[in-house]
């Protein structure tokens, strides 16, 4: 029944599609040759693919994580009565940066701090952080006022409030923050290439560098792949919690 | 019931122990204080390829700047430790306003003083402190117009002197020797060009996208079982990030171009701006049919029953009842399908659209920060504007709709 289930979901399928393109991109040669037959090399050979996506996930989930840790206590403190005056201006901050395009604030990190995975790393932690603000102080301020009153009356103290009470239950809206945070971050690290950091949009630069499509193709098949895949997981996280919170 | 009626234990922070009645004002001025202290206010490079040298604010600008400066800022914090009242958001929100105008004039003199005694291919930037200083007194002067509840007329009213303010400093020259004016000045005609090419391709992918997307929202809106396939599909392809779908449709384009010569000959090719619009209006779809989608379903029922009661026709109730109830969220909708396709046509300029996004790549393909600033500063100007033009417009269009 569940090994059922799990066959007919499309997380499996995607996933296994991108993993085996991951490995064994040669697969695609005599298609690629077919298309293509005035081009050499076919496949994209400057680094492996696994190497790339690693790279390139690597640079996602230190940006994303800090994003996350950091975001949500930014969020957590504006929703205290300790840091509520600063509400407003976080709030706004968050607005107002989230205009900022992505790939501006990437590009003027590289003056700051140089070339490299560090700016790509550093932008998308920075602009990672908003979303997650957002959506924190959201959910936290959706915590229904009765079920606050109650956990004051049964005598908790702030913290076990903070932590029993409004984290798990504005839970998933600040997993939607992280979600949409982490969409625009595998994006984002995609043109971290043309800053000098190695992702799998490396591929598609020095493909279009080069007029080579092959590499293009390959390269924006595994970056669309890799961030559907990631959404999708996301959704699936969303459905847990929701089913277990109230 | 009250909502808030439990008095939470409220312990006060540390600043306000100490007497500071306007926390966000004394983290601002003391965020300020810190990176002038301790970063560069202006860069100085021998030339345009490499990165300058800090030099703080006391020994770039002329005594009185760096003065003023000072006072100002004395006295917002002397603001901050004053007790809250209109009177006092009045003055925070003028001297914030000065601060910012004398932060761009310190930094014009500054490289005023510095580029006179170095040869003409030294390049003087805006340092980190600057960035910093200028973005802190932004956010006073934010801070104290929310304090003030101030509306829409005096926020575009603050906001029209200080960009009145920042237009007579250019004017004057005061900028002409920055690096950045300095990257404008050589190619002046190449960046008028490529701000209208980039304002060409967001208009010409939201305009589409606008006729496509409406349609569809208000076909979502009468049939909700088309809702799940129909979001599900705009979601999977917003989450592509934009570089790969641009990349994936080089494909297919470059071959329709070269099995038909006549649309080749109009502009249909896979590199270029036939791609870039088609992906941007891909990503606009999503946020149109969305909020068209919420917009109408979100009209009360017994409105429209009221109406039908009235003997309106169907067509009657959608043009005067619907979508004028629905125009807000549509106009919000807008807002954001515009700053979001502003930042994703920067990136078609890899694939050759065109652009300010060809400065930003240009830039760091060259190692030349200031032309990727060039073409990355505009590109937050625009949006920036893009998303306070619509922000206001749809607010004065909410005020004038009769209740």
């Amino acid at each position: 029944m569940r090994g059922g289930r799990w066959l007919a979901s499309p997380v499996m399928w995607v996933g296994l599609l991108f993993a085996m393109l991951l490995l064994q991109m040669d697969a695609l040669r005599p298609v690629l040759g077919w298309a293509f037959p005035d081009v050499t090399p076919l496949i994209y050979d400057r680094a492996s693919f696994i190497e790339l996506f690693l790279a390139h996930l690597g640079l996602v989930v230190t940006a994303s994580t800090a994003a996350a840790l950091v975001g949500l206590a930014l969020a957590v403190f504006v929703t205290r009565p300790v840091g509520s005056e600063f509400r407003t201006m976080i709030k706004t901050l968050a607005a107002i940066g989230q205009t900022f395009p992505p790939v501006a604030v990437l590009a003027i990190t590289v003056p700051l701090i140089g070339f490299g995975a560090w700016p790509t790393v550093i932008a998308l932690f920075v602009y990672g952080l908003l979303p997650i603000i957002d959506n924190a102080v959201a959910g936290l301020d959706g915590v229904p006022s009765n079920v606050r009153e109650a956990a004051l009356g049964m005598g908790m103290s702030p913290r076990q409030r903070l932590f029993a009470v409004d984290l798990p239950l504005a839970s998933p809206a600040i997993l939607s923050g992280i979600r949409v945070s982490v969409t625009i971050a595998i994006g984002t690290a995609t043109i971290g290439s043309t800053v000098g950091a190695l992702t799998l949009g490396t591929p598609i630069f020095d493909g279009l560098v080069a007029s080579k499509l092959p590499f293009v193709i390959e390269g924006a098949v595994l970056v669309a792949l890799f961030a559907i895949l990631t959404d999708m997981l996301f959704a699936r996280l969303d459905q847990r919690l929701r089913y277990r919170v109230p | 019931m009250s909502s808030q009626a439990v008095p939470a234990p409220n312990r006060p922070a540390l600043a306000s122990r100490i007497g500071v009645r306007d926390q966000v004002l004394f983290a601002l001025v003391l965020a300020a204080a810190v990176a002038a202290l301790s970063l560069g206010f202006v860069a100085v490079a021998p030339n345009r390829l490499i990165s300058g040298q800090p030099i703080s604010l006391w020994s770039a600008a002329d005594g009185k700047f760096a003065a003023g400066i000072v006072i100002v800022v004395g006295l917002l914090l002397a603001v901050s430790l004053s007790p809250p009242h209109r009177a006092m958001y009045c003055i925070a929100a003028t001297l914030a306003s000065m601060w910012l105008l004398l932060t761009f004039a310190a930094l014009g003199n500054a490289v005023h003083t510095l580029a006179a005694g170095r040869p003409a291919v030294a390049r003087i930037s805006a340092g980190t402190s600057f960035w910093v200083i200028a973005g802190c007194a932004a956010l006073a002067v934010m801070d104290a117009l929310q304090r003030l509840r101030a509306g829409p007329m005096l926020i575009t009213a603050t906001l029209a002197a200080l960009c009145g303010g920042t237009v007579l400093l250019a004017l004057s020259g005061s900028f002409d020797q920055l690096s950045i004016a300095r990257e404008y000045a050589t190619r002046h005609a190449l960046f008028a060009s490529a701000l209208i090419r980039h304002i060409t391709l967001v208009t010409g992918s939201v305009g589409p996208a606008l006729l496509i997307g409406f349609p569809l929202g208000l076909v979502a809106a009468r049939r909700p079982r088309l809702q799940g396939p129909l979001f599900a599909t705009l979601n999977l392809l917003q989450t592509v990030p934009s570089i790969a779908l641009f990349g994936l449709l080089i494909v297919p384009l470059s071959a329709l171009a070269a099995a038909v010569p006549r649309l080749a000959s109009i502009g249909v090719g896979g590199i270029g701006p036939a791609p870039a619009i088609i992906a941007l209006v891909l990503y606009a779809l999503l946020p149109i049919v969305r909020n068209t989608t919420t917009g109408i379903s979100g009209v009360d029922p017994a409105v429209i029953d009221a109406a039908r009661g009235m003997g309106l026709t169907p067509r009657q109730i959608f043009c005067h009842i619907e979508f004028p109830l629905a125009l807000p969220m549509l106009f919000v909708g807008l807002r954001i399908v515009t700053v979001q396709t502003i930042g994703l046509a920067v990136v078609a300029a890899l694939i050759g659209a065109g652009g300010l996004g060809t400065f930003v790549f240009e830039g760091l393909g060259q190692y030349a920060l200031d032309l990727v600033l060039l073409g990355a500063l505009p590109a937050i100007g625009l949006s920036l504007a893009a998303d306070f033009v619509l922000h206001v417009g749809s607010t004065l269009l909410v005020r004038a709709r009769p209740e």
